[in-house]
């Protein structure tokens, strides 16, 4: 559903990505990872429209994407500037569905069904400002689950919150979403979220990033913070994975990963 | 503890400086300087003895302040939403304040009791000119503060109402403007004291009713006492205004303070 082609962007003579080549099928979720300053934002914010990329092209289902697609949510990392301090949290989520055309009533009640499943169906009255911040990047998946996308992206979305809410958050993310059958591209720089979220890992280059590694994830679901952690497929793949991140040449492994580099 | 002496020093300070006030005056016995106690009964009698149908104001009082206090809010508030209307183009139009800035520097270095002329000129004499002075003289608090404001608006907010795509009114209406309103308020508040003075001034010449008017009329009379009334009065409403203000304020602006007192 989602195809990058050659995608490069350069900031003045900064070269932040270069020819990126991707493809996404309807209803993957796909974690990028790869070290800080590898163009990571750069090619999520391409996706999203919010830059022009200099050079290649972003097709959605087949269709070139100029300016923000629709169907589209983003999480972003900084939640603090993404939901609006002087709305509530029902009023946030529901926002983005004055676009729908749903009047008042169903903007409200699709808020509120999206804020139960994220847990927080007891704070919607509550202000930004009232809540920690793993209850605002809540707030934040709410109002994407809430729209409905077909794609949706995440920038480093469990960046700024503390480990444990982490993990709470990375459940929540795997749980809800694979409910609602959503393609997923989610930015990280951490190897273990990308390889205990993700159905596949993408790695990024250092500067100006390309793709060096593709590596589908083979883990039993339903995923849990402790097993799925300790399994031996989690911890070698979590291992490629930190190698190649780290610019080592990728071990040819025995163990049946397909490890495809270029 | 502390809290608690300070509370009594502040209201300690009014009845202290008063009665320094008429000890002063009553030592110099200046006919300039009456004593606070004669400008009270002076206040009295003109304004506040009226029938309690009127809330003790006399007919003098509301025919005084009726005028005065029209103009003033009226003044005001097609300032403030002039303002905000320019000051949401000007911070949103791209070049647009680059080509209007000079001639926006000049028309706000311009006094505005002096273009009371001009005003004579273009307007009739009366309310309409009083009108235009008062809001010729507050926009500006307003119209820089919302430029700025707007300007101002995180790129974090901007970018998640593109991503969802929120219609140009949304984003203006429930993006910018919001967050822009902590600045807008500073700039209505600063407009607020100087629609009062401008009242004022705009009275004193040209007019033949309203404060400033009754302030000559006083001054004219050789009535001091009368002359002091009337800057307490002012006094007074500045005060109450200032008060008012900070309450709509609190109403509206509670998410600004919070979230600020979170942080």
């Amino acid at each position: 559903m989602l195809e990058l082609v050659d995608l490069s962007h350069t900031y003045g003579s900064y070269r932040a990505i270069d020819r990126v080549n991707l493809k996404v099928a309807q209803g993957e979720v796909v974690c990028i990872v790869g070290p800080s300053g590898c163009g990571k934002s750069t090619l999520l914010r391409s996706i999203a429209g919010l830059i022009k990329p200099t050079g290649g092209t972003v097709l959605l289902d087949g269709k070139p994407v100029d300016g923000s697609p629709e169907n589209l949510a983003v999480v972003f990392q900084d939640y603090s500037r993404s939901l609006y301090p002087w709305m509530s949290a029902v009023a946030n989520v529901g926002l983005p569905l004055r676009r729908r055309g749903l009047d008042k009533k169903r903007r409200d009640a699709a808020a509120m069904a999206a804020l139960e499943q994220v847990g927080l169906a007891g704070a919607a009255a509550k202000f930004p400002w009232e809540m920690s911040g793993g209850m605002q990047q809540r707030v934040s998946i709410a109002r994407a689950l809430a729209y409905q996308p077909k794609l949706l992206l995440m920038d480093e979305p469990f960046g700024s919150v503390d480990a444990q809410t982490r993990e709470e958050l990375e459940d929540l993310t795997l749980r809800v979403c694979a409910h609602h059958g959503m393609t997923i591209l989610l930015i990280t720089h951490d190897v273990d979220e990308s390889v205990y979220v993700g159905d596949r890992v993408v790695v990024l280059s250092k500067a100006p990033g390309t793709v060096v590694g593709d590596l589908p994830v083979q883990l039993p679901g339903p995923r849990d913070q402790i097993h799925t952690r300790e399994l031996d497929a989690f911890v070698r793949l979590r291992a490629e994975v930190g190698r190649l991140v780290r610019g080592m040449t990728p071990h040819r492994n025995t163990h049946g990963f397909g490890v495809e580099t270029r | 503890m502390r809290r608690a002496t300070s509370g009594v020093l502040r209201f300690w300070i009014v009845p202290v400086t008063l009665v320094v006030w008429e000890l002063l005056t009553r030592a110099t016995e200046s006919p300039y300087f009456p004593p606070p106690s004669r400008i009270a009964t002076q206040f009295y009698d003109m304004w506040l003895s009226g029938p309690a149908s009127q809330l003790l104001l006399t007919d003098s009082a509301l025919d005084t302040f009726g005028p005065s206090l029209g103009r003033l809010i009226a003044g005001w508030l097609i300032a403030g939403v002039l303002g905000i209307a320019l000051g949401v183009a000007l911070g949103r139009i791209r070049g647009l304040s680059e080509y209007t800035d000079p001639v926006l520097q000049f028309l706000r270095a311009l006094p505005p009791p002096l273009l009371v002329p001009i005003f004579f000129v273009l307007f009739k004499i009366g309310t309409p000119t009083q009108l235009a002075v008062i809001v010729f003289g507050v926009i500006w608090p307003v119209l820089v503060n919302t430029t700025d404001g707007v300007r101002a608006v995180d790129k974090g907010f901007l970018e998640t109402a593109r991503v969802f795509q929120f219609s140009r009114y949304d984003i203006l209406r429930r993006v910018i403007l919001p967050s822009a309103m902590p600045k807008i308020f500073a700039g209505l508040r600063l407009s607020l004291s100087l629609a009062l003075i401008l009242m004022v001034v705009s009275e004193l010449v040209g007019s033949n009713s309203g404060i400033g008017y009754s302030l000559l009329y006083a001054q004219q009379t050789y009535d001091y006492a009368g002359v002091w009334a009337h800057i307490v009065l002012l006094g007074v409403l500045g005060l109450l205004f200032n008060a008012l203000f900070l309450v709509a304020e609190g109403r509206v602006l509670s998410w600004h303070a919070n979230a600020r007192r979170n942080v």
